[in-house]
């Protein structure tokens, strides 16, 4: 498994081996997973246990958006449910903040839940006898907050998604991507530092998902949140992810960023996966660009000085931008003062096919 | 020879030995449910007629609506027409007592039985007996046991609302969308809220169908129980019956056909009201 650049900074949950086996004999069957090294398909023989989540290891920092994406049934959805506990893990620790989950007791768990992780549902799981403001205040609600103080902050949470003008609706009366925007503005109410968005937009149409991703991903920021997504489209793990992780069968095969992914699959499932993707984006010029000796050998007679500079993280439509606009031999990425490497429109194209600039090249 | 198997040998040697080794618990029992019953009944016979009707149509227009209110003074002043006025409110105070006792006992077993799939098969079998043994024959013990008079009579009214409720309830929490039920723990409510606050609105609308169910068969039993001495409408009608005097097992009939709709029109929309009634 390849594990991807980290965000400095302090890591807010912390995803230890975990594993979920289901089925009645699930201890045991875990017990010999661990000693025998059994796969998916002996545990399934011989303990009639299903293996949902297999040693899945990653981290996120403060801040953060981290993806899960997998296939129905890679076991995404088991995954995020043990973060905040609703499916307890056979094996592995989960730690929020430093402090283990598995050891939590009742109250203390309601606690971290109610305060420090929110949950949004594919299903957005709105009550419909209820307003959309009291919706959103439910968490309040529960905690047992005053109503006057807890209808002002899910005023703002609304507010924030957009949705000032509906408080007094119920969840029936509105559309797909509005009710999911109440459940985002629930999920924002109790102030949590971590939001556990579970396929969320998955059952929106294409326009609206595309809409609610930006802005989910603009007011996460925005509001310093972490948030560990899940999805199935990779289109929307890139788009709203930092990181991604790919999931298959349980296992989470490769952890990265989009570019990772993409330059350096870790298998063949990978690769078809991030095959399909528009890399015009997602690709910048310190990973397509080649070293500054190997441009001069190519063209002796072109000085560096004389080419257009760009920076190393001008992404390749802005390269070819850059490229077509000054019809040079190449574009100079400077780095710290330095130039770092030079863009090749050779290098350019195989970056746009998804490959590293050379050998030598890249980082 | 032949082989013969009866329950009764087993059983009625039981209902004896209840009867004479734990009498007294039976009559204190008896005691206490004939003073809640005569309370009830003299608060609703100690006014005028005309007030009790005024008053109960005045507290289901501010509870529900107008329609509804409507329907509860006709109903009510149609018992008071036929001039069963003491008898209607023999069966409503009868047939009320029996219902709340049998939600009293059904709701909270059925939401047992909902999370506990063993205890609903232990309770199946109970139930299924409950529903169709003919009802006279539990009426037989619990005159032994009771003797004649409107104690029996609640019991076994009681015995036979149960079982539509409890049956209902373990449905209507089993229907509970399990998005709900996981929206409540994933963000931090405590069992007592998520029952309260989510599993109870959203088992609402089966729950009321089984009240409904419970209210009109406890209102069959109470006339059946009419031969058993409890008074009431099923009197009027067991008098009918056995005079051959059409009129009277009409209008005590219909009387009750009116007491039955009062009950279920009223309890439907008292309780559909909070859940936001159209707007879901």
């Amino acid at each position: 498994m390849t594990t991807g650049s980290m965000n400095a900074g302090e890591i807010l949950l912390d995803c230890q081996s975990a594993w979920k086996i289901f089925g009645t004999r699930a201890p045991a069957a875990m017990d010999a997973v661990q000693r025998r090294n059994l796969g998916k398909r002996e545990v399934l023989q011989e303990f009639d246990c299903v293996v949902g989540v297999s040693d899945a290891s990653f981290q996120v920092g403060r801040g953060e958006i981290f993806c899960i994406m997998g296939l129905s049934g890679s076991g995404k959805s088991t995954l995020i449910r043990m973060l905040n506990r609703l499916i307890e893990p056979t094996s592995g620790q989960i730690k929020v903040k430093g402090r283990d989950i598995g050891a939590m007791s009742e109250p203390d768990l309601r606690e971290l839940r109610a305060k420090h992780m929110a949950m949004v549902f594919q299903s957005v799981a709105l009550l419909p006898n209820r307003t959309v403001l009291e919706n959103a205040a439910f968490g309040l609600e529960v905690r047992g907050l005053p109503k006057a103080e807890r209808n002002q902050t899910a005023k703002a949470a609304l507010a924030k998604v957009g949705l000032a003008d509906w408080m007094e609706r119920y969840p029936g009366e509105l559309s797909g991507g509005m009710q999911q925007r109440v459940g985002l503005a629930r999920a924002l109410t109790s102030d949590p530092e971590i939001i556990l968005m579970d396929e969320p937009f998955s059952a929106l149409d294409p326009l609206i998902r595309r809409q609610l991703q930006d802005e989910f991903r603009q007011l996460t920021k925005e509001l310093g949140k972490s948030a560990i997504f899940i999805t199935h489209d990779l289109d929307e793990a890139i788009r709203i992810g930092d990181r991604i992780a790919i999931m298959k069968d349980g296992v989470i095969i490769q952890t990265g960023t989009a570019e990772e992914l993409i330059l350096n699959p870790a298998d063949d499932y990978v690769a078809e996966f991030v095959a399909g993707i528009s890399k015009l984006h997602l690709i910048k010029a310190h990973s397509v660009m080649i070293p500054p000796a190997e441009f001069q050998r190519e063209h002796p007679g072109v000085g560096l000085e004389s080419l257009p500079l760009t920076s190393p993280d001008t992404d390749i439509d802005g390269l070819i931008e850059l490229m077509v606009g000054h019809r040079s031999a190449g574009l100079a990425v400077v780095e710290a003062g330095q130039i770092a490497g030079v863009v090749t429109p050779t290098s350019l194209l195989l970056g746009v096919k998804g490959s590293q600039a050379s050998e030598t090249g890249g980082h | 020879m032949t082989f013969q198997f009866s329950i009764g040998t087993w059983l009625a040697p039981f209902v004896d030995w209840l009867n004479a080794n734990l009498h007294g618990l039976f009559y204190v029992i008896g005691r206490v449910v004939e003073a809640v019953l005569g309370a009830f009944q003299s608060l609703l016979l100690y006014p005028p007629a005309i007030v009790v009707i005024l008053l109960v149509t005045i507290t289901v227009a501010l509870l529900t609506g107008l329609r509804v209110a409507l329907l509860a003074f006709l109903c009510l002043g149609f018992c008071w027409l036929m001039n069963l006025w003491p008898q209607s409110m023999q069966t409503i105070a009868l047939v009320f007592t029996a219902v709340v006792a049998a939600v009293a006992i059904a709701v909270p077993l059925g939401i047992m039985a909902s999370r506990r799939p063993r205890l609903e098969a232990a309770l199946r079998p109970i139930l299924d007996i409950m529903q169709t043994v003919p009802p006279w024959v539990y009426l037989i013990p619990a005159v032994i046991l009771f003797s004649l008079g409107q104690v029996p009579a609640l019991l076994a009214t009681v015995v036979y609302g149960v079982p539509p409720m409890l049956r209902l309830t373990t449905l209507a929490f089993r229907q509970v969308p399990k998005d709900l039920l996981e929206l409540g723990q994933a963000i931090g409510a405590p069992p007592r809220i998520i029952l309260t606050r989510i599993e109870f609105p959203a088992a609402l609308p089966t729950l009321v169908v089984g009240l409904n169910q419970c209210i009109l068969l406890s209102l069959a039993m109470v006339v059946l129980a009419g031969l058993v001495g409890a008074g009431g409408l099923g009197a009027e009608v067991t008098r009918g019956l056995t005079r051959m005097e059409m009129g009277l097992g009409l209008r005590a009939g219909l009387a009750i056909v009116a007491i039955a709709l009062l009950f279920d029109r009223v309890s439907r929309s008292a309780l559909q009201r909070p859940a936001g009634g159209s707007r879901i």
